[in-house]
């Protein structure tokens, strides 16, 4: 066997030996360790070339060989002088420097923002230690007539113990849930809504939650209560909460056994207030206990852990065909032309793969993570392109400079040294300046994102990133302006014929048009986010929105208090019309397919929204009924008719629906189509709206209750005066009530957030380009003084000289107009597709953009335009 | 002509060099010396020797003779100088010198 020295003692003398001798010695090293191990053995020999490599150390010696002296690169003396002279180039041209730095300085900033957000975004639910390892069951079925595939994450209760039964193997723990949804819980007289998770006992070490008080086993007692450390404070203060008592929805007894700290904002749990174990959500609910053994409701969420050794794959493979292992056949007869099959949602896609296509996860946020990445980098790359072109422009300047150092010996890689050395100069200014701006800009930019970010400055990766990202802009910034200027050949610099060339502008010009091809594209892209926004918004809800508002009731109390309610409520002179309805006003809470009428092809997918409502609903909300009539008290058979949307009416197809019946397929119920309204935006704005059955809710039991102000009434008064209606009936719920405007504006605020961020970042790059330009367009004009001074004399008119100055930078500006009209119609064209209910791209959105452009551009240019323009033509030919 | 002053360790080592002949190159003088004498001796102090040696005059080296023992690398062959040679003579009159002007009862003490 061969054996070879210790590698570390073999570079440490390859690179600090006596560079004249390092061949023999290290040949001669190499000859005696073969000769020692076979004498003293392979540990001695190792110890003795070590000690003779560390001996023969001589990082000081200098290659003796050559004759002359041999120049190093990194002597400190010169360094030094780079950065002395930096230093002097930055404060002699003040303007130039401000605009570089400041331009840096704001691109940076942009960047790490962005950066920061991405990070936020990937680290989403990376607080769960096993976050790799957790899901959630979702299923995936295809409706046999029209072969579309639809998922859900809504499973059956029985599916839970076949999944712990049979398949232990793949899952540590299986937990049954129920929504996240809002409850009021109680203590004594105080009452405070929280969003709770009514979920089997693991769930605690699932999420690795870090409990304060209590332990994983804190929910195995069935009338637990396991509060977050906020929710705890504002419920008992500084008090103990543990084995207090509490009334949740006034009505299921619970004793405090835990409390956690908060999971952090960027969880999915992190809304989650409470939980409590999923068998008391069981027993106090007739409807769920009736259903923990039928496969046919399907209401509930199912998380899964894996096994530590199974991977997801395996996993989704082993659930295959676990309909056709687990479910009774007798349902399963049901099921079967459906194609049914379940498979693990996995918790890192949770976030950011939230879209599903035929039931299965298709991207989401993904989207934005990756456009935010790539504006962040254009934004960098702009101001990048400031530098270089401002550091090229003026390499005249510099010309002397770089031939005397040639003269007297430096090198081009010396050069080159220098000037990056210059570039990191002003990049680490900038950084340290942009951190100060995210310092001030970050609580405003949280708000406007929707998150919870910090400067993790005692993070160690923070800190290597920081230094990662500063050495890649410097070289970003320094690497064109560094090989340019160190080219220069001294012999004609010195001897003064040095011209930059016709040509030697053309790679500037490129520069710019990219810059404002960049900015054109961000500024479209965000003018038609917000014509998409304002499509949407305009877009008829078919109701009256205003000053209408919504409250959940949920308390027994509430029971059988509607017309008592009511007529408290109109009562008090505030309130013009009260209804009730099992979904609010803008989502839809029920789905039911299994429906015919007549005529109806065999086929036919008969799936529809069901809301059931009082008969005054129509006229509190003030629907539009466009054939037959509203519901009404008077007809007693009214409580066996159904009210249609446009929507439903036009997909049953029937000439003239008033008077025809829709029935359950298995013929028990019976509705009479009393009238047709016309379409309500309900669910998304963006989407078609769906056909949608309204029922009579005769018995009045219905737990949403929307109430309308009169508008004569001022809002504050108004909401007085209900509250005191609300705290006479029903003392123990809270007056919870949300405006139906507001939620529904709540729709639009993913769009509305993405509309304002891309707002910020493409006012900033414009900002960034026209910077640059400005420092181009003072550039030019002094280049050219004395040109304009003898054109001056010779006659030329303020205007001609501005319009000469102008004319170059504006054709720039109209060739990046025209580079970025297509980018943008594409990309943008894209991202519209994901609405089925979109705007067009019109032509005038390009055309402002580009107007915009050229305006920004001519009021850059313009003022030193003007100011050369105006300059006395004897000044500027005076000298020489 | 100012005479360079030859230490006791470089005596031995221009001698063991004059001794290999064509063969001396640092591997060997080391391990001819802890032959001859004995005692260990380091590489490093060697090649320090000979690198100073090649200073003062007293051998002149030339390159060669890469082996693939040695990973390619070729040896530094030292010869040694008229001048080393001289230095070598002179050191060894002196000695002798020195030795004849011992009293023979001294030496016959030392058991010579």
């Amino acid at each position: 066997m061969q054996h070879t020295p210790p590698r570390w003692a073999k570079t440490l003398l390859k690179w600090w030996a006596a560079p004249n001798t390092s061949e023999e010695v290290e040949g001669d090293l190499l000859e005696l360790y073969n000769h020692w191990v076979a004498t003293v053995g392979e540990r001695k020999a190792n110890w003795n070339y070590t000690l003779n490599a560390i001996k023969l150390l001589r990082p000081f010696a200098k290659d003796q060989r050559s004759q002359f002296p041999r120049t190093y690169l990194y002597s400190p003396t010169m360094i030094r002088n780079y950065f002395k002279i930096a230093f002097r180039n930055l404060l002699k041209h003040k303007g130039y420097s401000f605009i570089n730095v400041a331009g840096l300085a704001i691109g940076m900033t942009v960047a790490m923002l962005i950066g920061l957000w991405i990070y936020d975004e990937l680290s989403f639910n990376q607080y769960h230690r096993n976050y790799e390892r957790i899901g959630q069951i979702r299923s995936i079925s295809t409706e046999p007539s029209t072969g579309v595939s639809e998922g859900s994450p809504h499973m059956p209760i029985p599916m839970g113990a076949a999944l712990k039964e049979n398949y232990k193997h793949l899952f540590s723990k299986v937990l049954v849930s129920w929504a996240v949804s809002d409850y009021t819980l109680k203590l004594n007289e105080k009452n405070l809504t929280g969003r709770g998770h009514f979920v089997e006992p693991g769930i605690l070490e699932m999420l690795s939650l870090k409990m304060l008080k209590g332990s994983y086993g804190s929910l195995k007692d069935p009338h637990s209560i396991v509060l977050s450390k906020s929710m705890a404070a504002a419920i008992f203060g500084s008090t103990d909460p543990i084995n207090q008592s509490l009334k949740i929805d006034n009505a299921i007894d619970v004793k405090v056994t835990g409390v956690y700290e908060d999971m952090p904002k960027n969880s999915r749990f992190g809304e989650v207030q409470f939980f409590s174990p999923w068998d008391l959500f069981v027993s106090s609910n007739a409807w769920v206990k009736e259903n923990v053994n039928f496969w046919g409701n399907t209401s509930f969420g199912i998380y899964v852990e894996l096994q530590p050794n199974v991977s997801l794959e395996t996993a989704q493979a082993g659930l295959k065909d676990f309909y056709a292992k687990n479910v009774p056949t007798d349902f399963m007869k049901l099921l079967e032309s459906y194609k049914p099959e379940i498979f693990v949602y996995s918790m890192p896609q949770w976030h950011l793969y939230s879209d599903f296509t035929d039931g299965r996860p298709a991207g989401g946020r993904v989207t934005f993570v990756w456009l935010f990445g790539i504006i962040g980098i254009s934004v960098l790359l702009l101001a990048s392109i400031n530098f270089m072109n401002l550091s090229t422009a003026r390499s005249e300047k510099r010309a002397k400079e770089v031939g005397i150092r040639k003269a007297v010996g430096s090198l081009r890689t010396q050069l080159i040294g220098q000037f990056f050395s210059e570039s990191f100069l002003v990049v680490l200014l900038s950084f340290v300046i942009s951190c100060g701006l995210i310092i001030l800009a970050l609580r405003w930019f949280n708000e406007l994102a929707d998150k919870a970010i910090s400067l993790p400055f005692t993070n160690g990766y923070f800190w290597a990133g920081s230094i990662a990202f500063i050495l890649l802009t410097g070289l970003l910034t320094g690497i064109y302006p560094a090989l340019y200027l160190s080219s220069f050949q001294p012999l004609k610099v010195l001897k003064g014929t040095f011209k930059a060339g016709r040509f030697a502008a053309v790679p500037r010009k490129a520069l710019v048009v990219v810059q404002f091809t960049v900015s054109v594209v961000i500024i479209i892209g965000t003018m038609v986010v917000y014509q998409q926004i304002q499509h949407a918004k305009n877009r008829p809800v078919g109701y009256n929105q205003e000053s209408l508002i919504t409250i959940g009731l949920n308390d027994p109390n509430y029971k059988d208090k509607y017309d008592v309610f009511k007529r408290e409520l109109l009562n008090t002179g505030a309130v013009s019309n009260v209804a009730l309805s099992n979904s609010p006003l803008t989502s839809i809470w029920n789905r039911s397919s299994g429906f015919t009428w007549k005529d109806k092809a065999p086929e036919t997918p008969s799936g529809f929204n069901k809301i059931r409502v009082t008969s005054d609903f129509g006229k509190t909300i003030d629907w539009k009924i466009i054939a037959g009539r509203d519901f009404s008290d008077e007809y007693k058979s009214d409580s066996a008719g159904v009210i249609l949307n446009e929507a439903a009416a036009k997909y049953i197809g029937l000439k003239n629906p008033i008077g025809e019946y829709i029935k359950t397929e298995d013929g028990k119920f019976v509705w009479q189509i009393v009238g047709v309204t016309k379409d309500m935006v309900i669910q998304s704005p963006y989407e078609p709206i769906n056909g949608t059955f309204y029922f009579l809710d005769s018995r009045k039991v219905s737990s949403q209750m929307t109430i309308r102000i009169k508008p004569t009434v001022g809002t504050t008064e108004a909401l007085a005066k209900i509250e005191t209606v609300f705290r006479k009936l029903v003392p123990s719920a809270p007056f919870d009530y949300k405006f139906v405007d507001d939620v529904y504006s709540q729709k639009f605020s993913q769009e509305q957030r993405i509309g304002q961020l891309s707002m910020l970042f493409a006012v900033l790059a414009i900002f960034i380009s026209c910077l640059g330009l400005f420092g181009l367009a003072s550039f030019v004009a002094e280049q050219r003084t004395k040109e304009i001074g003898i054109r001056k004399v010779l006659g030329a008119s303020v205007s001609n000289v501005w319009q000469m100055l102008s004319k170059d930078f504006v054709i720039l500006v109209i060739i990046a107009c025209v580079i970025a009209a297509p980018i943008a119609y594409y990309f943008m064209n894209e991202w519209l597709q994901k609405y089925t209910y979109r705007t067009e791209i019109s032509w005038w959105i390009f055309a402002a953009a580009g107007v915009g452009a050229l305006i920004i551009t001519l009021l850059t240019v313009s003022f030193q335009a003007i100011k050369a323009a105006l300059m006395n033509p004897v000044q500027s030919l005076k000298s020489e | 002509m100012k005479r360079t002053f030859l230490g006791e360790f470089e005596e031995i080592v221009l001698l063991t060099v004059a001794i290999l002949g064509e063969e001396a190159y640092g591997v060997t003088v080391t391990q001819e010396l802890e032959q001859k004498t004995g005692r260990s001796v380091g590489f490093s102090s060697v090649h320090t020797t000979l690198q100073r040696l090649e200073e003062k005059g007293f051998l002149a080296s030339q390159m060669g003779g890469a082996t693939a023992e040695r990973g390619g690398r070729r040896k530094r062959f030292f010869t040694v100088t008229a001048t080393g040679r001289k230095a070598l003579v002179e050191v060894k009159q002196v000695r002798e010198e020195l030795w004849a002007a011992l009293p023979t009862q001294t030496l016959q003490l030392m058991g010579g």
